[in-house]
């Protein structure tokens, strides 16, 4: 049985979809849990839900437009809706869960009722369970949709590595930064952009729906444990993309959705690291 | 000359004044303690000391003496997001130093000396890999005050620097102030419900309403009706614990 699932393994992970899904995945997992710390840790664990719904209504409206590729539409959007709602988060009149709120429903609603008008394609329910749940489009990417998703993976990358330490500061006390002298409009900004950025790719990948948990599960698992910033960020990035390989490797064999399967797996990740938190008595 | 000048400064906000017609002056080894009842603008005078909001409605409030507004060491008030934030003392300490870094992203050895004789400075060196969110409260204040000598050797601003803390706590933390002032020399700006403390370190008084009550020394303040008006109703109701 064990060996069966090995030789079937080892045959899916011959055909190119199956490795570009791997490659994708993997690197999305990385890119989200990298971020996820600071956005949990500054409250902001609906940006995620919220960011994805806007960039579904973006979708919604390049499918409308007949835009081929979508990203030209959804990443600009989403990264304005991104700065928007961080900018107004201290002091709006509009308080910042509220903000979040309502721009996710409104776009979610905007982005269904655009489908289901306009919709050049017949089968509405389909594109949009797909593009809420993530469905199987990750097995049927391009070597293209591999390539840019990796060109943006290693930026994202880049900007938490080179600004790691204003990340650190920004959300530890951001108060404390700005009477010091440190730029925190501008980390704000770019924290925002890099968020847009991941959401957009987690779409990809888990779908507008479950995006969030792909943020949020890694860094709260990795918090239950460690005690220092820097390992929670090394450990939650272990985590995301060893849930990640699992949820998809699971997803094959089992014939479950890819998305679903990968926020179970953090799930039950989840638990793991609570009861190893609480038996450290932590 | 004087490191930090208030001029006929009048704060406010969307044309309701908070504050008006300050004036004041620090200087180099000064130890201020401004006090005042709630809303009597004395955050909103912090901040515009440390340039994080700009509520000046006439006036002017300058800097000098070599100092500049972000070489202010500031110890806030603790937030909401810190009590559960997993980071390691050093880290926290450490951070004090992003300030003159600009946009250079990593720490140097310099910076990591800085630190750990900041952490030496406050007894807190035994602590550097422990958990920030673990320490006991006189400990996290430490902490924060050793992150704001990083940032600056010349003034440090204190909000409430004793809110939420035990009497023995309360004392220590009184006693590391004091002698910051007194043997290294720094000049101390302290925002304080606890007058009777503030009365006893400090070296200079500003009393804070609608319009500035008092500015001068210590024993002016407490020779002027409403020094002794304000310390008498204070020491009795033992302070309150918010500002604003």
């Amino acid at each position: 049985m064990m060996n069966n699932m090995f030789t079937l393994l080892a045959e899916y992970l011959s055909y190119p979809f199956v490795q570009y899904a791997l490659i994708t995945g993997v690197l999305i997992a990385l890119c989200s849990s990298l971020l996820g710390v600071t956005l949990v840790l500054k409250r902001y664990s609906f940006m995620g839900d919220g960011l994805s719904h806007v960039a579904f209504g973006a979708m919604a409206v390049a499918a409308v437009l007949n835009i081929v590729s979508e990203m030209v539409v959804v990443l600009p959007v989403t990264i304005l809706c991104a700065i928007l709602l961080l900018k107004t988060g201290q002091n709006a009149k509009i308080k910042g869960d509220a903000a979040l709120a309502m721009v996710s429903v409104g776009a979610m609603a905007f982005g269904y009722l655009l489908l289901n008008l306009y919709s050049p394609s017949s089968n509405v329910s389909g594109d949009v369970c797909s593009s809420l749940f993530g469905s199987t489009s990750i097995l049927t990417l391009s070597g293209s949709d591999v390539g840019v998703c990796i060109v943006m993976s290693l930026v994202v990358l880049a900007v938490v590595v080179l600004f790691y330490n204003k990340i650190f500061a920004l959300t530890f006390d951001e108060t404390f930064a700005k009477a010091t002298g440190v730029n925190t409009g501008f980390y704000n900004l770019i924290v925002a952009a890099v968020t847009a950025v991941i959401i957009v790719l987690a779409m990809n990948l888990v779908g507008a729906l479950l995006t969030s948990a792909l943020i949020i599960f890694p860094a709260l698992s990795a918090m239950r444990v460690f005690r220092s910033f820097k390992s929670v960020i090394l450990c939650s990035a272990v985590i995301s993309v060893v849930c990640a390989t699992l949820g998809i490797f699971i997803s094959i064999l089992a014939s479950t959705p890819v998305g679903a399967t990968i926020v179970i797996v953090d799930l039950v990740c989840f638990c793991g690291f609570a009861a190893a938190g609480s038996a450290m008595g932590r | 000359m004087a490191q930090l000048k208030a001029e006929n400064l009048t704060l406010g906000f969307e044309g309701q004044v908070v504050t008006g017609n300050l004036n004041f002056e620090v200087n180099r080894g000064d130890y201020l303690c401004i006090v005042g009842e709630n809303g009597s603008g004395k955050s909103t005078l912090m901040k515009t000391i440390l340039k994080l909001r700009n509520p000046v409605m006439s006036g002017s409030i300058t800097t000098g003496d070599g100092l500049t507004a972000t070489e202010i060491g500031y110890l806030p008030q603790q937030t909401e997001v810190q009590k559960d934030f997993p980071a390691s003392v050093r880290e926290v300490v450490i951070s004090g130093c992003l300030g003159r870094k600009g946009w250079r992203p990593f720490y140097t050895k310099a910076d990591h000396a800085r630190a750990d004789r900041n952490m030496a400075r406050l007894g807190i060196s035994h602590l550097a890999k422990e958990s920030y969110r673990y320490l006991s409260g006189g400990q996290q204040q430490r902490v924060l005050l050793a992150r704001a000598l990083c940032a600056t050797e010349s003034m440090l601003l204190l909000d409430e620097p004793v809110a939420g803390l035990d009497p023995a706590a309360t004392a220590e933390m009184y006693d590391i102030i004091g002698r910051l002032n007194k043997e290294e020399g720094i000049t101390i700006i302290m925002v304080s419900h606890d007058i009777t403390q503030a009365l006893g370190q400090a070296s200079h008084i500003l009393h804070l309403a609608k319009e500035p009550l008092f500015f001068g020394t210590k024993d002016a303040y407490l020779k002027s009706s409403i020094g002794q008006a304000f310390a008498t109703i204070m020491i009795a109701g033992a302070g309150g614990d918010d500002d604003e």
